[in-house]
């Protein structure tokens, strides 16, 4: 940890299911220093085995659990779990009770997303995202007639 | 005034009880469509089974026109989140949200919602009021030379009937005498028959040992 080498930013990631578990080895492999909270110790196998990352089991929303994870030294906190209503509270909690500067929350319902970017925390909503990539690829023209 | 209430678990369930019966409009959104059933085959239809978080069901119960939504799952991630969107996108007038573990009250706090129940933390100072009361509220400061008489210190708790009450209204027991009432940021007084006793009060009294009690339940009794 004391690598001279990984001069990255100190990252907490909420939820190691695939999106979780997959940026936590990127970010680890590009130098960042990466601590994983899940609620569910089995999840911890996504993780690559060449990970160096921390993994730490709680309750991601949990003020104690984070503090035990480093949010208040941390420079970036993703909350990528499945629900909605704990990443978006886990997202304030770092925010505003350890004062994380950069925070970011999946939140699957665009509406909810809607009032959580008005509440100014950085939200990332697959579904908007996925519609629209989903009609790109399904409405493109087709590339077999146009070059034909 | 309409109030939606989403969670209907035992504390949802009893306040709709409650505030249906003196009269209000009640909606509460329930995700267990079994639950919802039992509490409309109880109330009448007054359950609507959905996810109370999720805005489209905030808009069948008809949040826009509510005058206080209550958050009361027994989670604290959802309650927040119905609090927060129940602000945010219909304007609430009033949101109280009921907090389940006593050290997320700090974080909603930290958020803007003071509108905050926590039973757990009511529960631990309703007891400390208890062994206030039982205890250390009627406290025998001292025996009067050798008689049977004592000096005693009580404190008026909020909810006493004697609060409001002059010295002549109280049920005193008799040959006791209030001698001193201390109020908080005003000089300590020697009560006489119109003094108004205030919740919080200091009432020390001079009585005779046998009477302590029915002193502490004139100075405490909730009528």
């Amino acid at each position: 940890m004391s690598n001279p080498r990984r001069a990255g930013k100190r990252v907490v990631i909420m939820g190691c299911g695939r999106l979780g578990s997959t940026l936590a080895g990127e970010l680890d492999q590009e130098g960042h220093h990466v601590t994983v909270i899940d609620i569910d110790p089995a999840a911890f196998n996504w993780l690559d085995d060449d990970f160096r990352g921390d993994t730490v089991i709680g309750q991601g929303e949990d003020a104690d659990i984070q503090r035990a994870a480093g949010v208040p030294d941390a420079q970036v906190f993703l909350a990528l779990a499945n629900g909605d209503n704990r990443n978006a509270m886990a997202v304030q909690v770092a925010k505003h009770i350890h004062g994380a500067p950069r925070v970011v929350a999946r939140i699957y319902d665009p509406e909810r997303a809607e009032v959580y970017r008005q509440l100014g925390i950085n939200v990332v909503n697959p579904t908007t995202i996925l519609d629209r990539m989903v009609r790109e690829v399904a409405f493109a023209p087709d590339r077999a007639n146009q070059t034909g | 005034m309409y109030i939606v209430i989403v969670g209907g678990g035992k504390v949802g369930r009893g306040a709709a009880r409650d505030l249906i019966r003196i009269g209000h409009e009640i909606c509460i959104i329930e995700r267990d469509s079994d639950t919802a059933w039992s509490i409309n085959h109880e109330m009448g239809m007054v359950a609507l089974v959905g996810d109370g978080a999720e805005v489209h069901v905030q808009q069948a119960a008809g949040m826009n026109r509510a005058d206080v939504v209550v958050a009361c799952t027994g989670r604290d991630q959802a309650n927040l989140a119905v609090a927060q969107t129940a602000e945010i996108r219909f304007a609430a007038n009033k949101v109280i949200a009921r907090i389940n573990d006593p050290r997320n009250e700090r974080v909603f706090r930290a958020l803007g919602f003071h509108n905050v129940i926590s039973a757990t933390t009511s529960i631990v100072n309703a007891i400390e009021q208890e062994v206030h009361a039982g205890i250390e509220s009627l406290a025998r400061l001292t025996q009067l030379a050798s008689t049977s008489f004592v000096l005693t210190e009580q404190i008026v708790p909020p909810l006493a009937a004697a609060v409001g009450r002059n010295v002549r209204e109280l049920n005193l027991p008799p040959g006791a005498l209030l001698v001193l009432v201390v109020r908080e940021d005003e000089d300590a007084r020697i009560p006489g028959p119109q003094t108004t006793i205030h919740a919080g009060d200091v009432v020390i009294a001079v009585t005779e040992s046998q009477h302590a009690p029915a002193l502490r339940a004139a100075l405490t009794g909730e009528g």
